[in-house]
């Protein structure tokens, strides 16, 4: 053998960049219907080869194929359609509102509506979802009241998080969200452990994790796995991968892993990978994964496959870091127009009727932000209370806090 | 030049000088930071010395630890300081205590760059100041500058500081010397005398205070943006006060407080981070120790409340020019 070359660091670049033409040939995307679908009580390493697929309901001609087809009704399906179109709504409302200054801050889930939509559907009441700041949808899907959603965001008087948190970090324990910190990851581990103890307790609830491609990286990922995998938690473990972490591409968490599912492999824990613009996919994953959870089979990792069209936040150009066109050149396309395609193919739906929607939805929004506005808005109108500002710290204001409110004067 | 410029042509003059040092986090290599302090710098001196990392900030800790430890000398970023808790354990029993415990047979020269401080209505996971929870750990220094001359020759000397340094950048102070007034119009580094920053290469060494506003009746002890909140505040009361900005907390510079305090017979000491085990309390301790027959009034301290940093309320938490003017004319009453 010859004698080694000096050592190089291999650090991963993304395949284009600003002024190049998007590329995502490296996404291998197989035929709508043609993975199987497992029996929930099968061995993970039977289904090792689900991790490294996609798995896809609806086909180019909008039809539902396959074994995971046939998990909702046109209703249902119809139901799922109006939450996606109300989340875009909102996100785009809010957006406007940020830019108006009504709130500092604001973060839409544009081309991932379908996700988080859809998963809130294979939920009972009583289970919890641990969201990111990007699950919006769940709260949405859940009937969670717009308002309220606006009342936090504008951290207005009317706020049931009495302007404490940053906007989007909601908090509604009634509809299974668990308070979103804003640290990355840290809130996975806590979602195997409230399934653990469900299990404890021997209740039937199940919980739900949710993390991004670029915080599967952190630490406490890693931590959710083993303990899931060691206690058999009733949870599903989600994984959103919408290719982009702020400006980092998702190959430097991924790294040598061929996919963010494939973490699950060494855990022993079930992992599938699906389309995540395809509501229908969506759906039939996430009802297998609780189901799983639900019969005491213990955690399943579901990767969700999609692409973040917006920017990061409000705080964010995504100009920056990747081409402007790149999301037109995504391959999944867009998770509202494909089940559009599919309701009206159904003979459910139709464009007249969408675009009737669209006006009705957007007048909803609108009246919910105008009845928010009333109690105001970040820098205008009704206001939390600065003496709430030390409530809630503990339980019982302990003597120094008493004190340094009466300094503060409130 | 501005703090954000400041501190990118610390790490460019460290980069150029030493081929050893190297410069990586979240989002700083292409994109150049959320903040841009690291733009250009993946361009000017390839990927392998300033690179993207895995959102791990344990993970960028411990391997800036491995890399000081062969000879390198990493300046990480940690993109808020309000995101440094999963890095904790590495800094605490891994970076400060190598040299110590292995009677220097290894060292962890690093530098580890977080932006600190509220101000931008980011809550409370982007708006904290934890100096204390670093101050309070044995082996390693802490600094925090207040403008960009301090930032450059602060940041310069840190990276070529043999122990590990923490460097806190107020982010409210990065395009402008905020003091405080929420409701006027930003001024900016350009406009101000220390946005002066000399080209190539220059230190401030650590460990050195300096007097940021002469005065002869009361002592302000204050670091990062509350130096230039105190200014405004003695400003407004037309206190005589004397603004000492520490610039480097660990280690201290006892002298230059004992100087003043000696001179003025009071004393004040300001921080926006929560004031309970705050690093107010180790300076109200220290001031007592070595002034105590200088003293003429009791000690006083603004700082942030104890609570959470809320969004909403941010400029009643935020320790402003009215509450530290308070403080200086109660010094003066005692």
């Amino acid at each position: 053998m010859s004698e080694p070359k000096p050592l190089s660091l291999h650090v991963p670049q993304p395949a284009v960049r600003p002024g190049d033409k998007p590329d995502f040939s490296g996404v291998h995307i197989p035929r709508a219907g043609t993975v199987p679908r497992p029996p929930v009580d099968v061995a993970p390493e039977e289904i090792r080869d689900l991790a490294y697929t996609i798995i896809r309901v609806l086909n180019r001609d909008g039809e539902a194929v396959g074994p995971w087809a046939g998990t909702l009704s046109d209703a249902d399906a119809l139901q799922g359609l109006r939450d996606m179109m109300k989340v875009r709504v909102f996100d785009a409302r809010m957006l406007m509102a940020q830019r108006q200054g009504k709130t500092s801050f604001y973060m839409q889930c544009l081309g991932e509506e379908a996700i988080a939509c859809a998963f809130q559907k294979a939920l009972s009441p009583g289970d919890m979802n641990f969201p990111t700041y990007r699950q919006q949808g769940l709260l949405v899907a859940g009937g969670y009241p717009l308002v309220e959603m606006m009342n936090q965001i504008f951290s207005n008087d009317a706020d049931p998080l009495h302007g404490r948190q940053l906007p989007v970090m909601y908090s509604a324990r009634s509809h299974g969200f668990f308070s979103i910190s804003g640290n990355l990851g840290t809130q996975y581990v806590q979602a195997v452990g409230w399934a653990m103890a469900s299990a404890i307790k021997g209740d039937t609830k199940i919980a739900a994790g949710w993390i991004g491609d670029g915080s599967t990286a952190e630490s406490d990922f890693h931590a959710a796995l083993v303990f899931a995998s060691t206690y058999k938690a009733p949870v599903v473990l989600n994984i959103v991968n919408n290719q982009w972490a702020i400006s980092t591409f998702q190959g430097i968490a991924r790294g040598g892993a061929g996919t963010f599912a494939a973490r699950g492999h060494g855990f022993g824990i079930p992992a599938l990978r699906v389309d995540g613009n395809d509501y229908l996919a969506v759906h039939a994953v996430a009802r297998w994964a609780a189901e799983r959870a639900r019969r005491n089979l213990g955690p399943t990792l579901v990767e969700y496959v999609t692409y973040r069209v917006a920017a990061h936040s409000t705080s964010d150009d995504p100009s920056a870091y990747r081409p402007k066109a790149e999301s037109d050149a995504w391959p999944l396309g867009d998770p509202v127009e494909r089940l559009k395609n599919y309701l009206i193919g159904r003979g459910v739906w139709s464009e007249d009727r969408h675009a009737q929607y669209n006006a009705e939805v957007e007048a909803e929004v609108l009246a919910a932000q105008r009845e928010a506005e009333r109690h105001g808005t970040l820098h205008s109108g009704g206001k939390p209370s600065v003496r709430d500002m030390f409530e809630g710290v503990y339980r019982e204001m302990p003597p120094h806090l008493v004190r340094q409110r009466r300094q503060a004067g409130v | 030049m501005t703090m954000i410029e400041a501190i990118r042509d610390a790490m460019t003059v460290a980069m150029t000088r030493d081929a050893n040092v190297v410069v990586f986090g979240e989002d700083v290599g292409y994109f150049g930071g959320v903040f841009r302090c690291t733009q250009g710098l993946q361009q000017k001196f390839g990927a392998a010395r300033c690179f993207d990392t895995p959102i791990n900030e344990s993970g960028i800790v411990g391997t800036a630890i491995g890399m000081a430890a062969y000879g390198l000398r990493p300046c990480v970023e940690i993109q808020f300081a309000d995101y440094v808790y999963p890095a904790y354990d590495q800094i605490v029993s891994e970076a400060a205590r190598l040299r110590y415990r292995s009677n220097g047979d290894f060292t962890a020269p690093l530098t580890i760059r977080m932006p600190t401080g509220g101000g931008i209505f980011g809550g409370q996971t982007h708006s904290q100041s934890p100096e204390a929870l670093f101050t309070h750990v044995a082996g390693l220094k802490t600094v925090v500058p207040s403008n960009p001359h301090d930032a450059k020759g602060l940041l310069i000397a840190a990276i070529e500081d043999d122990d590990p340094v923490i460097f806190l950048e107020p982010k409210r102070l990065y395009n402008g010397p905020f003091d405080g007034h929420h409701d006027r119009p930003v001024t900016p580094w350009s406009k101000h005398a220390l946005g002066e920053v000399p080209e190539g290469h220059f230190t401030v060494p650590l460990g050195r205070a300096v007097v940021r506003r002469p005065g002869a009746a009361v002592t302000v002890l204050a670091y990062g943006t509350m130096v230039h909140v105190a200014i405004a505040a003695a400003e407004a009361t037309g206190v005589d006060a004397e603004v000492i900005d520490l610039r480097t907390l660990l280690p201290l510079d006892l002298e230059t407080i004992q100087a003043s305090v000696a001179r003025t017979g009071r004393c004040i000491v300001v921080h926006e981070a929560t004031l309970t085990s705050g690093f107010g309390a180790e300076l109200v301790a220290l001031v007592q120790e070595a002034c105590f027959y200088s003293l003429e009034a009791p000690i006083g301290r603004v700082a942030g409340w104890d609570t959470p940093y809320p969004h909403a309320q941010e400029w009643d938490y935020f320790p402003g020019p009215k509450r530290v003017g308070e403080a200086l004319l109660e010094a003066m009453a005692g």
